[in-house]
């Protein structure tokens, strides 16, 4: 749940800057603490103990051992906290503490968070996001634990490695985007999964002569925009541009980009009117209610269909062909883990714990509370999952390759400054697709060449 | 036991040290905690830093944020805009909007403390509350206006409309607080004056501003004051709305986009913090030479 969930949990994170204290100077105050604080903070950890880093250990750990959570939604804390009280039962003697933080706030704060006094291990997300981290030499390597995971893939492999060949994040829990529709819908109208850009038109041609918005659309939060842009790169471009695109790589003035753009400028027509004003909530919710067709989602949109019945309506295909030579064996699926801190102060116990949460009976714990993921892990008991997990598991396993997402594949700044502010423009103006890319590469040059 | 005062030497040796703490201490805090941050924003502005690592690592770009901030980045100019219109609205329809309901209430309409309450009650609600009741009655999908009248009007997502939905909240803020820092200066007010002016065979309009009006002078100042600095700060009911983006952009909440998040661009946000103490140094400095000349 990368997401705010709900109208109030959103508003939470929304705290006024009076009481926040986001404003200039407390920012910069802040920042200029940070020089003096990291000077103290790391002397202070030279002192403490434990450096020793010798792999996981296979005897008994004792001790404390801090969890930072940014799962602070009810159901989801709980299953940490059912998680940590599973690893304390298996580990007399050790006490996992739990410190759980606003989802919004444990990110924005993610910079003070790791510089100060992290906890011992944290919540994080793989791809670029956690490589981030790592190559600014605030994440603790993780290479050991990971040499004694089994039922994990190779690819999830090389979404928590960094930069420099170690791994340093642990994969819990996934979830793929695609097109969610309800089976109903499409029974009773008796319209027929599409396979290619050409059959998505027409069904959504069809669609609004039956009175639906073919495919629902929000983007007042501005990210789920990304994931649409996503899907079309990955079907007109493929994979491997896609993920250098996000690096930095390659030029977003290109006649490539210019493609990706046009072909979502003739998909708008059918697309919910005006998204701009609209959370994926409120967007969602109209696929519940059968007034839309499809969305173009992550599966965390099942959290806006009841449990049981109207769960098991909601299905997925993935997203349409639209290039015969690239296919649709490229999806994405960001996944959400867990990292250890720089300089964890009880790093037997922190390795021990990463090790469990990798393990299928923690990963069983944490689907059973969000039936909206799925386990990372191969060896997870997938016999009590629903239908719409068992069919994600197929689908994810069925990929070549698995991008995460915009504001995981790239630069976070370039992608909340930029690219954010760019996909809400284009959605206003479809026309000026020229203007806009020339824009955007200006941009990127600025920011990836700081 | 009348004695001279014959200047610092007349305290004694700790009456001296306490004094000299009672300047040097609150000096300091400003010191620290206005001034060298602010100093240390405009040197910042001149860097690229993205707020790790040691300060020792910092490069600096020269003009280039400022290059990139004008040239470059599209929601600078609209910000810029938004900004004017906003300090426009707060001045010339909040602002007179809540002197007016003071004055009403003042004047002992019936059921004064059901309208004081309610006029006022957004002032003390949270904002994150504030922003959902508007979100309740904007939203396109299942918001008031549009099921009551069937429109369709995408009140928070047209950046032509969304301005104006948000300026209309802002002054049903804006309003309640000016009218109750009103209403304490209109009570302070001497009765005998209005009485005087009566028998004088003023109007109730010329009593109100040739004489009430001139006498409220200092409220008047502060109201101003007010006004400019709730303009310029204005911030937190846009970002409730959608981050300040999409028709929405106030140079603060660009400052936020920039300067907190996972990857901050301290250098970049910075540099538009200090256009924003610029303008506001514009007006800061006006506001002084007013309040000095007076003296």
């Amino acid at each position: 749940m990368s997401r705010p969930e709900n109208e109030a949990q959103y508003l939470a994170s929304l705290v006024p800057p009076s009481v926040r204290g986001v404003d200039r100077r407390t920012v910069l105050r802040g920042a200029l603490g940070i020089g003096a604080l990291l000077g103290t903070g790391t002397l202070a950890a030279c002192g403490g103990g434990d450096t020793g880093s010798g792999g996981v250990p296979t005897g008994p750990v004792s001790g404390t051992v801090t969890v930072g959570s940014n799962q602070s939604d009810a159901v989801p804390k709980a299953a940490v906290q059912s998680l940590m009280d599973a690893f304390q039962k298996a580990n007399s003697g050790t006490t996992a503490k739990i410190n759980t933080v606003d989802h919004n706030t444990f990110q924005e704060n993610i910079n003070n968070y790791l510089q100060g006094s992290p906890d011992d291990v944290f919540t994080w997300f793989a791809g670029y996001r956690m490589r981030f981290f790592a190559s600014k030499d605030l994440a603790g390597d993780v290479s050991d634990v990971w040499s004694g995971i089994t039922g994990m893939s190779d690819a999830l492999k090389k979404s928590s490695t960094g930069d420099d060949g170690k791994q340093y994040f642990i994969p819990a829990t996934t979830y793929p985007w695609a097109v969610f529709y309800r089976k109903s819908v499409f029974e009773q109208r008796g319209y027929e999964v599409p396979k290619t850009l050409d059959d998505l038109k027409a069904l959504g041609t069809t669609m609004q002569k039956d009175g639906l918005d073919p495919i629902a659309f929000g983007d007042k939060d501005g990210w789920p925009g990304m994931g649409t842009f996503d899907q079309l790169n990955l079907r007109i471009n493929g994979y491997d541009y896609h993920v250098s695109l996000m690096a930095g790589q390659e030029s977003w003035s290109s006649d490539k980009v210019k493609k990706v753009f046009d072909t979502w400028a003739g998909l708008l027509p059918i697309h919910q009117a005006d998204p701009l004003g609209r959370t994926w909530q409120e967007a969602a919710q109209s696929l519940q209610q059968k007034k839309s067709g499809m969305y173009v989602l992550g599966s965390f949109l099942a959290q806006q269909f009841e449990k049981g019945s109207e769960q098991d309506d909601l299905d997925f295909f993935t997203f349409p062909e639209i290039d015969s030579t690239i296919g649709t064996d490229a999806i994405e699926a960001p996944i959400d883990g867990w990292m250890m801190s720089k300089r964890p102060k009880n790093e037997a116990a922190a390795k021990k714990l990463l090790a469990y949460i990798a393990s299928p009976p923690a990963q069983d714990i944490l689907v059973k509370a969000d039936p909206s993921v799925i386990a990372t892990n191969d060896g997870a008991d997938t016999a009590s999952y629903t239908a719409l997990q068992k069919k994600t598991v197929e689908f994810v396993k069925g990929a070549k390759s698995i991008a995460q997402f915009m504001d995981r594949d790239t630069r976070p700044d370039f992608a909340s400054t930029v690219m954010i502010p760019a996909i809400q423009q284009f959605l206003k103006n479809p026309k000026d697709i020229d203007g806009l890319v020339n824009s955007i590469e200006a941009q990127k040059k600025s920011i990836f060449g700081s | 036991m009348a004695t001279t005062y014959r200047g610092i030497n007349q305290l004694s040796g700790r009456d001296k040290v306490i004094v000299g703490l009672m300047v040097v201490v609150p000096t300091l805090v400003v010191v620290w905690l206005v001034w060298l941050p602010a100093i240390g924003s405009v040197l910042l502005s001149f860097t690229n830093w993205d707020g790790i690592g040691p300060i020792s690592g910092i490069k600096t770009v020269g003009l280039q944020n400022y290059r990139d901030i004008t040239t470059i980045y599209p929601p600078f100019w609209p910000a810029i805009q938004h900004n004017l219109i906003w300090l426009a609205v707060m001045f010339f329809v909040a602002t007179p909007l809540g002197m007016f309901l003071a004055v009403l209430i003042d004047r002992g309409v019936k059921g004064t403390k059901f309208y004081q309450t309610s006029i006022y009650l957004p002032v003390v609600l949270s904002l994150a509350l504030v922003g959902f009741i508007w979100q309740l009655i904007y939203s396109r999908d299942q918001g008031l206006i549009n099921t009551l009248t069937g429109s369709t009007v995408d009140w928070y997502g047209d950046p032509s409309v969304n301005l104006w939905a948000a300026l209309v909240a802002a002054t049903w803020r804006h309003s309640g607080y000016i009218m109750l820092l009103y209403l304490a200066g209109l009570k302070g007010v001497d009765p005998s004056l209005r009485e005087a002016a009566k028998v004088d065979g003023a109007t109730e309009r010329q009593t109100f501003f040739r004489v009430v009006l001139p006498v409220m002078r200092p409220i008047n100042v502060i109201v101003l004051v007010v006004t400019f600095i709730e303009s310029l700060r204005a911030f937190d009911l846009v970002w409730v709305i959608n981050k300040g983006r999409n028709g929405l952009e106030l140079i603060s909440t660009l400052v936020t986009q920039n300067v907190v998040g996972e990857a901050s661009r301290i250098g970049f946000g910075s540099a538009l913090a200090t256009i924003m103490l610029l303008i506001s140094s514009v007006l800061v400095f006006f506001y002084l030479r007013i309040v000095m000349k007076e003296d």
